[in-house]
């Protein structure tokens, strides 16, 4: 295991380089076509943006990945989307499966057996299921342990590939196939788990949020977290056509108006200094957000402004005290 | 032959002394009782420099099976140990441990399953586990678990097999009490278990790799056939590596171990420690001029089958116990005799069997008891009323 130094030193935004998109987009891509994912499905253009900052970097990703829809389109045997070395281990452990593998890395240096002497990063990937709610335990082991890996958790905000689920990091009064918006209980009651907080409370030297709408922010925030030793965590928006009832074509949108109605704030924390990387001049009302996606189609009825409210609260309650967080 | 070092050691401290000896890459265990102990001797190791081991003391044993995982796909030679509830809690990892044909060794000591929570010996965490496609031995002393751990890592990589290895020794019994353990040299166990090849791993970013894909059903079942084959070459692997131990160190492993069973008329089969004390009944009523003999399992998966049958076949057989120290509530009797009874059939060999379950979550099995197990026996080869278990040493 790595070890805990008080103060790693981070790559700073204005050092990371970023190549030209023409560049970039002729990288020959490590996740390979002829995957299953839906169409429109946002996972599969934040690989993409994965592996560019990574391979600009000079970096291989090792990639463990929790059981979820990503897992499950892009290995159906005997085919394989993965131009990198991936593992599935189960559904609740990509934290632990990944730090076991950087064990062996170590081992397996110190014995001098390693196959190969490039650099490499160890990635856990999971969904908003496997890390806020069943790989909840072994992502905060392998972040006490200290070890070298980012984790990376693609947040589409309910258990999308078992058929659309709440997890706890489902918003306050999204409709979900076991919380439905009904005419007693309008969807879920509880409001979002915010996991990026819990993430920085285990002392580990860097996390940050990011969507895929904004590029340059996601590329440097990568880029960043490649260059850190010990444990980053990584919370990535990712629009779920399916499961939100959204377009197929407007992910990205959707992406852009979380970010811009302070629903999904851009941030980062750097040995616990926050920074808020992007404040909207003008921020939008959430409904600009809601409006988008069939799951809070319920919340504009008429009688049910409350509902929205409510919602409004929570986006505004949580960006307030990121604002406070960032004073500290 | 060279002279061995002999020394008092408990089944943890014997067991923690081949972890040092074969100096695994990467061990992740969680404390649980009566485990514990194998790991403070092997975090002492680790905490000195005595191995070169990545010791993850992770979260859960749940986690500890999931990074050994992780570790033997990345080509380390990745070891955990457990007990009961702990197994119980790998359970998953362990199906996913076979399936994937990791080469995973895992000393377990035999502990019950909780409720009412117990911490003393049984074997209901491994019957548990029977079906999760590792290999299983059983150990009868603190000795036969260091050898069989060292023989475990050879067994486990063999090509022809790559499969995960629990070993079990009996919880307390064995694990806490101090027993003469002829030991191997530190070389002698370096050149026995030798290097390991990596095999796919996901270190070789040059040649990547993808392990644990999604099969359906078009392929699925091909995947349990191969794990199928890789148990019934292990039954072939099992005793070379046993041969080859026997040039090492005298003591010749086999998949089971008779006690004068040749012209016995009422035979005991048995797993773990009760086998010392059984075999010291046979002695003693052999004595007094009773016909009794004992067949210790030592291999669980695979089962031995021929080897069983052909023992019990070349005998003055009457009748038959099978001793079990787990319950398979609402079946005929308890695992091993499930595993006796169709090794006898469908051979077409019927002779008068019956179960016998004891010493569930720690209960004394003394000489009166196997005693009182012959009987029971006895009372089966004389056409006697016996019902499908008899519980020993049962408080009424």
């Amino acid at each position: 295991m790595a070890q805990v130094s008080d103060k790693p030193k981070f790559v700073t935004r204005e050092e990371v380089k970023m190549p030209p998109l023409k560049e970039l987009t002729s990288m020959r891509d490590k996740i390979a076509p002829g995957h299953r994912l839906c169409t429109g499905c946002v996972a599969g253009t934040i690989l993409r943006q994965m592996f560019m900052a990574a391979e600009a970097a000079d970096y291989t990703l090792i990639i463990a990945n929790a059981t979820g829809c990503v897992e499950v389109c892009t290995s159906i045997y005997p085919y394989t989307s993965w131009k990198v070395p991936w593992i599935h281990n189960a559904f609740e452990n990509a934290a632990a499966t990944i730090t076991g593998v950087e064990a062996a890395y170590k081992a397996l240096k110190k014995k001098g057996m390693l196959p190969s002497d490039k650099k490499v990063k160890f990635v856990a990937l999971a969904g908003d299921g496997g890390t806020y709610d069943i790989g909840f335990q072994s992502l905060s082991g392998a972040f006490e342990r200290n070890h070298d890996f980012i984790y990376v958790c693609y947040d589409n905000e309910a258990y999308m590939n078992t058929g659309i689920q709440r997890s706890s990091a489902t918003p306050r009064h999204a409709s979900t196939t076991t919380q439905p918006a009904g005419k007693v209980i309008p969807g879920k009651p509880q409001p979002k788990k915010w996991m990026p907080e819990i993430a920085v409370a285990h002392g580990i030297p860097y996390v940050a949020q990011l969507a895929p709408s904004n590029f340059n922010d996601f590329f440097k925030k990568f880029t960043k977290a490649l260059n850190t030793e010990g444990p980053s965590y990584l919370n990535i928006f990712c629009t779920c056509p399916r499961g939100w009832r959204a377009k197929e074509e407007e992910g990205i949108l959707i992406s852009k108006l979380a970010v811009e109605t302070n629903y999904w704030p851009l941030f980062e924390v750097e040995n616990g200094s926050w920074k808020i990387n992007y404040k909207p001049k003008e921020r939008k009302s959430v409904v600009e957000f809601l409006k988008k996606q069939g799951r809070f189609k319920h919340m504009f009825k008429s009688g049910n402004e409350h509902l929205i409210e409510e919602l409004q609260q929570d986006v505004d309650k949580r960006w307030e005290r990121l604002l406070k967080l960032e004073q500290l | 032959m060279t002279e061995r070092k002999v020394v008092p050691y408990t089944g943890n401290m014997a067991t923690a002394e081949a972890l040092r000896q074969i100096n695994p890459d990467v061990v992740a265990a969680y404390p649980i009782t009566p485990q514990t102990e194998i790991m403070h001797f092997f975090a002492n190791y680790v905490a000195n420099g005595l191995v070169d081991t990545e010791f993850m003391t992770v979260e859960s044993e749940h986690s500890a099976l999931s990074a050994a995982v992780g570790a033997a796909a990345a080509g380390a030679r990745a070891m955990t140990a457990t007990a009961g509830p702990g197994l119980a809690l790998m359970w998953e990892i362990l199906g996913v441990a076979s399936g994937m044909r990791l080469p995973i060794v895992i000393p377990v000591v035999n502990r019950a399953l909780s409720a009412p929570i117990n911490i003393h010996c049984d074997h209901s965490d491994m019957m548990g586990a029977r079906d999760q496609g590792c290999i299983m031995l059983f150990s009868e002393n603190a000795e036969e678990q260091y050898d069989n751990v060292i023989q475990a890592v050879r067994i486990a990589e063999d090509e022809r097999v790559r499969l995960p290895v629990i070993i079990g020794m009996d919880g307390f019994i064995i694990s806490h009490s101090i027993e003469n353990v002829s030991l191997l040299t530190d070389d002698e166990v370096k050149k026995f278990v030798g290097k390991q090849t990596l095999t796919h791993s996901l270190l070789d970013i040059d040649n990547p790799v993808t392990h644990g894909p999604i099969a359906m059903a078009d392929s699925y079942m091909e995947f349990k056939r191969q794990q199928r084959e890789a148990m019934m070459n292990a039954y072939k692997v099992i005793r070379e590596a046993g041969e080859e131990f026997a040039e090492l160190k005298g003591k010749k492993y086999e998949h089971i171990e008779t006690y004068k069973t040749e012209d016995a008329e009422y035979i005991l089969i048995v797993m773990g420690s009760a086998a010392g004390t059984a075999k010291y009944t046979v002695d003693g009523l052999r004595e007094k001029g009773e016909k009794v003999g004992l067949i210790k399992v030592r291999t669980f998966r695979p089962f031995p089958y021929y080897d069983v049958v052909d023992v019990i076949d070349a005998s003055n057989v009457k009748a038959i116990g099978v001793m079990d120290r787990a319950e398979t509530f609402g079946g005929y009797s308890g695992p091993l005799f499930e595993e006796v009874c169709t090794s006898l059939y469908t051979r077409g060999k019927i002779y008068p069997i019956t179960g016998i379950v004891y010493g569930l979550g720690g209960r004394d099995c003394n000489l009166n008891h196997i005693e009182e197990a012959f009987d029971v026996v006895k009372r089966k080869a004389a056409g006697m009323d016996v019902p499908p278990v008899t519980y020993l040493n049962l408080r009424v």
